[in-house]
């Protein structure tokens, strides 16, 4: 009886965590194009809705109803498939990360029958804690190159092939340092599982603690999320869109969806591993997750109007020369640490 | 009157050396004594780019993938590399600032060998010129390079006056100076922007129209039209300036050096953009002399080749002003130097303003210049005049005329030949695009693709100046 109530209670969960997620993915996009204008001395856009606020939904009405071309490409199935796995490997990491203190009382009557949601932590604001939700996230988010590569592959097109050549690059330099970056926080914390290391910073924050680390940990996020200035795999200025230029219609939509769930959820871990998750003061948790979580989205944005895009050999000298050592550094330094005062 | 026979000489294309540098040895003495740069060369020494790097005076010469280089071979077929890959890259495409094609042989991302292909804004101007009168060319100079139109307006008047013996009044030549310096200005701050993108910088590019906007509407109130203003004409002006006009050009030119501050806060000591941007497409002096390179990008590896200096025009010898030039010869000096001229301009702008006499702004010769509109409308004479000009044109002296302007993107030079009747026999328009543009096969082999994207926007082209 009680595994119904666990089932229900989560599906409600996800379905609400989905539907935030969603929104929230497409008012990214407003949000980046009208934080770009007010840097840009433009207004962004504005003629759809009040200030622009139904844009998103334009846009996804639009995206929905264009002609999906189909191309003669050599890799159908490919070809189609590779704009889901990018997409859903950019959403689904955020099962595991706690967005939220509590969202349900702690036990429950059902029909008569009382119901411990505390036992299994049914009642805390994650979908799923997994004792390694690190190594879960890092894991699911790798994925996503898949999809980019596989999508510039089977495009059949020499710009995406391009692409697709340069995120394989791109990421195996990346991941690693990202990885590396976060197991600073794991000395600290002495966990993998998410609640436990939000719980962990209830005092203080662990970018206290890892300044050096959040900072490696958000660079790599950069390069991670394909941002400026290392989206290197779908600029426009040299590749035409890269990896997505023969895309249309909801595929592309998917592609789009993709990158900025991406930005999410990286500044989601980023707001989880350093900046203390949903714990502040005043304020409900969830308001807090998402009020971090937002300023970084602001930072990813803010960053894109500032900064050129460096150069594919630069950027793999600067993963592999000095993102890569620092963090190693990074973790023999919080390993001393910890192993002297801890 | 047969026209279209091929005119037999061989046309200028090279650029022409300063008189004073007599020999090529001369040239490389003259940059390195250092005679017209202080204010770069003063930059430097205050440590105005990264450190003590800056003063080197050599440019690197070994490109980043010289293992790559070593194995060009132009000589062998495609088919001897399998794992090759031939990209074009345009003619529609996002960074190669218009309609051009460059084929693009691939190892990995570096650039083996790359071929720019041109042709696809040919619209025949120097062709249809010899169909038209002297005054109806004028429109079609402005098309040459559309983003400097009244730059090539300059030129050709400058040339038919030339061939005519005439000289505008003071008024009209310090008006075309202005107008000359403003367009140069917002030719400079499109580059800016468009250069900026191509590299991933978005907010130059907004910053930078902010400016040529407001330099738009300048060239609107004065001529009625922005891109193509045609507000000079053959002996004068079109029209006096309208009231009020000096005084916003003041405005703009007090205001202006503070606004080139957001675009050097974002871009001059930005790490990503010196490193994009740093040891890029060195030109070596002799390379530049080679090519016959002209314009800033010339000036960028330090030869101090401006035709305002060298060969003043427009009584530019009058006033004031530095011409910057580079050290390395690479694209970050090019970056320097054109945000330099711009503060150049400036200067020269605000010393035509002040110096602006009352007066005609055109000459006052009946086979010229267009009667008063009062007076087409009262006397014979007049409304004969006019009728004559607008129906034959300005008949020019029969003979042929080279001359040479230093437009924003180089040297442009109009070689006209004249057979005596009111439209030209011959002309011939040297761009500073399409001789800077030659260079770039050259620049890019070796390099990354990438580096293609910014060597393309920083040898300045405009295609509409490369195919004419």
């Amino acid at each position: 009886m009680d595994w119904i109530v666990y089932g229900v209670i989560t599906l409600i969960k996800t379905a609400v965590l989905l539907f935030v997620l969603l929104t929230a993915v497409a008012y990214a996009t407003l949000m980046e194009r009208k934080v770009l204008g007010f840097m840009q001395l433009r207004l962004g856009p504005n003629r759809v809705g009040p200030w622009g606020l139904l844009q998103p939904l334009a846009d996804g009405v639009k995206l929905f109803f264009k002609e999906d071309i189909s191309l003669p490409v050599s890799e159908p199935r490919l070809y189609a498939i590779a704009p889901w796995v990018t997409a859903v490997a950019a959403i689904t990491p955020f099962l595991a990360i706690p967005f939220a203190d509590t969202v349900a009382p702690e036990t429950v009557e059902v029909f008569g029958r009382t119901v411990d949601l505390a036992q299994y932590g049914i009642h805390r604001g994650v979908i799923a804690d997994l004792p390694g939700a690190v190594l879960f996230i890092l894991a699911i988010s790798s994925l996503s190159t898949y999809g980019v590569v596989l999508g510039g592959w089977a495009s059949d097109n020499r710009y995406s092939l391009l692409g697709g050549i340069r995120v394989t690059a791109q990421m195996i330099s990346y991941e690693l340092s990202l990885g590396m970056a976060v197991v600073g926080v794991l000395l600290v914390a002495g966990s993998m599982r998410l609640t436990e290391i939000v719980d962990a910073q209830a005092r203080l924050p662990f970018i206290v603690y890892q300044p050096l680390g959040f900072v490696l940990y958000l660079t790599a996020a950069f390069a991670e999320a394909c941002r400026t200035p290392f989206d290197l795999i779908e600029c426009e200025n040299e590749l035409v869109a890269g990896y997505h230029t023969e895309y249309s219609s909801m595929k592309f939509g998917l592609f789009q969806l993709a990158e900025y769930a991406h930005i999410i959820t990286v500044s989601a871990v980023a707001v989880t591993l350093y900046l203390g998750g949903w714990q502040g003061p005043w304020l409900p948790s969830g308001l807090w997750f998402v009020l971090k979580t937002g300023a970084l989205v602001f930072f990813f944005i803010w960053v894109r109007a500032t900064y050129p895009r460096v150069r594919y050999d630069q950027l793999m000298s600067f993963g592999w020369k000095v993102l890569l050592p620092l963090s190693l550094a990074n973790i023999l330094a919080t390993g001393c640490a910890v192993a002297w005062w801890g | 009157m047969g026209r279209g026979g091929v005119y037999p000489r061989p046309l200028i294309t090279r650029c022409k050396r300063h008189p004073k540098e007599k020999s090529l040895s001369q040239v490389k003495e003259n940059r390195t004594r250092g005679e017209i740069r202080p204010v770069l060369a003063q930059r430097y020494a205050d440590g105005w780019g990264v450190g003590a790097k800056r003063g080197r005076l050599q440019p690197s010469a070994s490109p980043p993938f010289a293992a790559t280089r070593r194995q060009v071979s132009v000589e062998k077929p495609m088919s001897q590399y399998p794992e090759r890959l031939i990209l074009n890259v345009g003619p529609q495409h996002p960074s190669t600032h218009g309609v051009l094609r460059v084929v693009v042989e691939l190892e990995g991302e570096v650039v083996v060998r790359c071929t720019p292909d041109i042709g696809y804004l040919h619209r025949g101007i120097e062709k249809l010129m010899e169909a038209r009168t002297y005054q109806q060319c004028l429109p079609l100079t402005d098309r040459i390079d559309y983003l400097a139109g009244s730059a090539n307006n300059l030129g050709f008047v400058l040339a038919v006056e030339k061939l005519l013996g005439v000289e505008v009044p003071p008024r009209a030549r310090y008006i075309r100076v202005i107008i000359a310096e403003m367009t140069r200005i917002a030719s400079h701050l499109f580059w800016l922007g468009t250069h900026a993108h191509d590299l991933g910088a978005m907010t130059p590019l907004f910053y930078a129209f902010r400016e040529r906007e407001q330099l738009m509407d300048l060239f609107e109130a004065v001529a009625g039209g922005r891109l193509f203003p045609c507000y000079f004409r053959i002996g004068g002006l079109a029209r006096d300036l309208p009231d009020g006009w000096t005084t916003e050009v003041r405005e703009f030119c007090r205001t202006f050096p503070d606004k080139m501050k957001d675009y050097e806060t974002l871009l001059t000591r930005n790490p990503i953009w010196i490193r994009r941007t740093r040891d890029v497409g060195v030109l070596t002096v002799d390379e530049v002399l080679d090519y016959g390179l002209s314009g800033p990008v010339a000036r960028g590896s330090g030869i101090a080749w401006d035709v305002r200096r060298a060969d003043p025009y427009c009584g530019y010898e009058e006033f004031d002003f530095v011409v910057p030039v580079g050290q390395n010869g690479d694209t970050y000096d090019r970056y320097l130097v054109r945000l330099e001229e711009m503060r150049q301009s400036c200067r020269i702008i605000e010393q035509a303003l002040d110096r602006l006499p009352e007066g005609d702004i055109a000459v006052d010769d009946p086979t010229i210049t267009y009667p008063k509109k009062t007076d087409v409308y009262t006397r014979i004479e007049s409304l004969i005049q006019h009728f004559l000009l607008v129906e034959e044109g300005i008949r020019v002296p029969e003979g042929e005329v080279f001359h040479h302007t230093e437009a924003p993107k180089g040297e442009l030079a109009f070689f006209i030949v004249s057979d005596g009747t009111s439209r030209p026999f011959r002309v011939r328009a040297r761009t500073p695009s399409f001789v800077n543009l030659q260079v770039l096969s050259k620049l890019a082999e070796g390099r990354l693709l990438a580096d293609l994207i910014a060597l393309i926007g920083t040898i300045d082209i405009v295609l509409a100046d490369v195919d004419r």
